[in-house]
């Protein structure tokens, strides 16, 4: 079955038939808005990581836990930074707060990223750090004693109770985190496959595919984190740590691709008026982000790479692993980078009429172009590598207790 | 004597002042509402929306492509130059099938130059390729169940009393939201006022009793409007539903457009 339309009006960037009001020269929702659920996504699924650690005690990846935590706390406060940049009226954005209009789901993801901004991670991030705060407020001094003291928000009591409390705290934070993690990324997923005119978004799988995409992107950028920082500091790599994040990894990219592959198969099975339009998509339009990218790079050769490390671990050579983890990861943050662009972009690239065909290029500079994308981008890269410095600092001794250490369930 | 606040004394008035709290939001939206729609649409004074239905209805027999209407709609509303309608005509060519395919007809070619506002050249098939071909003008579905006033995040864009759904341009963040929402593609980002921007029903112009740009100018009656709440006699919305077998755009969405087309193929979406 093939589009039975021509092209009767020649214009450089739609071909077939398009709704004139859908004949612009680039999509609605450009970069910016393929940047946004990539960040929302990194932000549960690092945080779902550090959850592992507290909630399920996953000892191996205590290496991890605070990176994991600042991970996502750098992302989640440059999440809103894209949409706010896309807005035609950025300057009235604080009426999804103030007025919000309760069926839109874009209204209520302002109340969730408050909710998980302030009420999970900021907290959690308190309660764990609280101890640290007051013996580094008493041995530095300058700028980051004066900010150790006022992150301690005049809390100074180090008691055995005190401390105690902190992890219990931090613990039920922890397992209220995780539903709420789901909730922000499912939310954001929702926002897409809520929209029943595009056939390519209105989907019920939408927001599950957009949840284990962000564990899996998640995962993947601690890794990357873990073994780029241990490589700057010249350290050595705990190894089980590495291993055991990587498991992980291979079971949360198992099911995602799972269910994407059910989301497909049963898009191929049902057939419905839009397949014809959606075959096209993916043989064509998207090619390559679809078929190289989200499936190649990002989902197929990093399954086969950890399911071979899964199943040879002992036999491999500590550095092949480490090639392996780094590898697959890299190619995992950039496959479901490509999976956020085809989701977004690729929504808007056929007519709803289902009769043509948009073309995009991107732009170098501008608003929606890779100028602003790339620097919005590296954003949160740059306010982790602070983090770090000020918070995982090698000189800083840290209290020792484990965030495992929690009140027995 | 002092009055003893007991039990159920208290459990009264913090019901009722509960209730106040919870009323005094719901009126003020309520009033919210209707100053929106008079202050935003330039309705006049004293018109009161809740005595009015607008409906619109298109009979695709009579349309013969002229594009009076598109750009009727155009200058009345001072919709920006380009690629931006509230009302367009779409062309729909169906071909013969060739002959021996075994088909009803061949393929469907559709087209919409300017929004068709400057009418339509010459089909690009031969004459005699033709099997059918007619004209469909589009606009605002007015849906019953709006899924774009449905996802607006701060409710710029809704469904008034009398029919229409409007956009406040002066509440409308710009993000967007509604027009991936409308299944029509009848809404636009306005590159004047970076906000979206769709057919009102001409509402500046309906409330003073005046009809629509593009059924004023339409030279044969294919759109027809009128006030289901004040039927004329012999009221041409009332007689287009009794003489004809009418039809919605998508109805499998479940937005239940208000706006009924006579006349159109299953190619029409």
């Amino acid at each position: 079955m093939d589009l039975t339309n021509v092209v009767l009006e020649a214009a450089p960037h739609f071909e077939g038939y398009v709704y004139p009001n859908e004949a612009t020269p680039e999509p609605l929702w450009s970069v910016l808005i393929v940047i946004y659920p990539y960040i929302t996504g990194l932000v549960a699924g690092a945080f779902i990581m550090a959850s592992l650690v507290r909630v399920f005690r996953v000892k191996a990846l205590e290496p991890v836990y605070r990176l994991s935590l600042l991970t996502a706390l750098s992302f989640m406060l440059c999440a809103t930074l894209p949409l706010l940049l896309h807005l035609g009226h950025p300057e009235r954005s604080y009426q999804i707060m103030m007025t919000p209009h309760l069926t839109s789901p874009m209204a209520i993801f302002g109340f969730v990223y408050a909710w998980y901004l302030m009420a999970v991670l900021l907290l959690e991030l308190w309660f764990d750090y609280r101890q640290d705060f007051v013996e580094w407020s008493q041995t530095e001094s300058g700028f980051r004693g004066v900010l150790y003291r006022a992150l301690m928000l005049g809390v100074t009591d180090e008691s055995d109770k005190a401390v105690r409390l902190d992890m219990k705290l931090g613990w039920i934070i922890s397992i209220v985190g995780i539903p709420s993690a789901f909730l922000l990324h499912g939310y954001v997923g929702f926002i897409f496959g809520s929209i029943k005119a595009n056939p390519w978004w209105g989907n019920v799988l939408m927001p599950i595919i957009f949840i284990l995409s962000a564990m899996v992107s998640g995962i993947a950028m601690c890794v990357l984190n873990y073994l780029i920082l241990t490589w700057v500091r010249r350290k050595t790599i705990d190894m089980r740590c590495l291993d055991v994040m990587a498991m992980f990894l291979f079971y949360a990219l198992v099911i995602d691709a799972s269910i994407e592959g059910l989301d497909w198969i049963h898009r191929i099975y049902s057939a419905e008026e839009d397949f014809a339009v959606i075959r096209q998509m993916a043989t064509e339009k998207l090619f390559y982000t679809l078929n190289i990218g989200q499936a190649l790079c990002g989902t197929l050769l990093p399954l086969l790479m950890l399911g071979l490390i899964q199943l040879l671990r002992k036999r491999l050579p500590e550095i092949a692993r480490k090639r392996m983890y780094f590898a697959s990861a890299l190619m995992i943050v950039i496959g479901v980078f490509a999976m956020r662009w085809n989701v977004v972009i690729g929504g808007q690239l056929f007519s709803k009429s289902l009769r043509g065909f948009m073309l995009y290029k991107m732009e170098f500079t501008g608003m929606e172009g890779w100028l602003v994308g790339l620097a919005v981008l590296s954003l949160p890269f740059i306010i982790l590598v602070v983090m770090i410095k000020l918070f995982l600092s090698e000189k800083l001794p840290t209290a020792g207790h484990v965030p495992h250490d929690s009140p027995s369930v | 004597m002092k009055k003893k606040l007991s039990r159920r004394n208290l459990l009264t008035k913090l019901g009722l002042a509960a209730a106040a709290a919870a009323a005094a939001p719901a009126a003020k939206a309520a009033k919210a509402t209707v100053q929106k729609v008079l202050v935003t649409a330039d309705a006049p004074k004293g018109y009161d929306p809740k005595d009015h239905k607008w409906q619109m209805v298109i009979d695709a027999n009579r349309c013969i492509g002229c594009g009076h209407c598109a750009e009727a709609c155009k200058t009345e509303n001072h919709v920006p130059e380009g690629h931006y309608y509230r009302t367009w005509i779409e062309r729909y060519i169906v071909t013969k099938p060739k002959p021996g395919s075994a088909e009803t007809r061949g393929e469907v070619l559709v087209d919409s130059p300017e929004g068709g506002m400057r009418g339509f050249g010459p089909p690009p098939v031969p004459k005699e390729d033709i099997q059918q071909s007619f004209f469909v003008p589009k606009l605002c579905n007015l849906c019953e169940h709006s899924p774009c006033a449905q996802v607006c995040p701060v409710g710029a864009t809704f469904d008034t009393p009398d029919g229409a759904v409007l956009v406040d341009p002066k509440y409308c963040i710009g993000c967007g939201f509604c027009i991936q929402a409308c299944p029509y593609g009848c809404r636009f980002m306005s590159p004047v006022t970076r906000t979206a921007e769709k057919c009102t029903l001409c509402y500046h112009r309906i409330t003073r009793g005046l009809r629509p740009a593009c059924v004023e100018v339409c030279p044969t009656q294919s759109r027809i409007f009128g006030d289901l709440k004040h039927p004329l006699p012999d009221d041409p919305l009332q007689n287009f539903f009794k003489n004809n077998r009418v039809n919605t755009l998508k109805p499998h969405l479940g937005t239940e457009p208000r706006v009924a087309y006579a006349g159109i193929d299953k190619e029409v979406r």
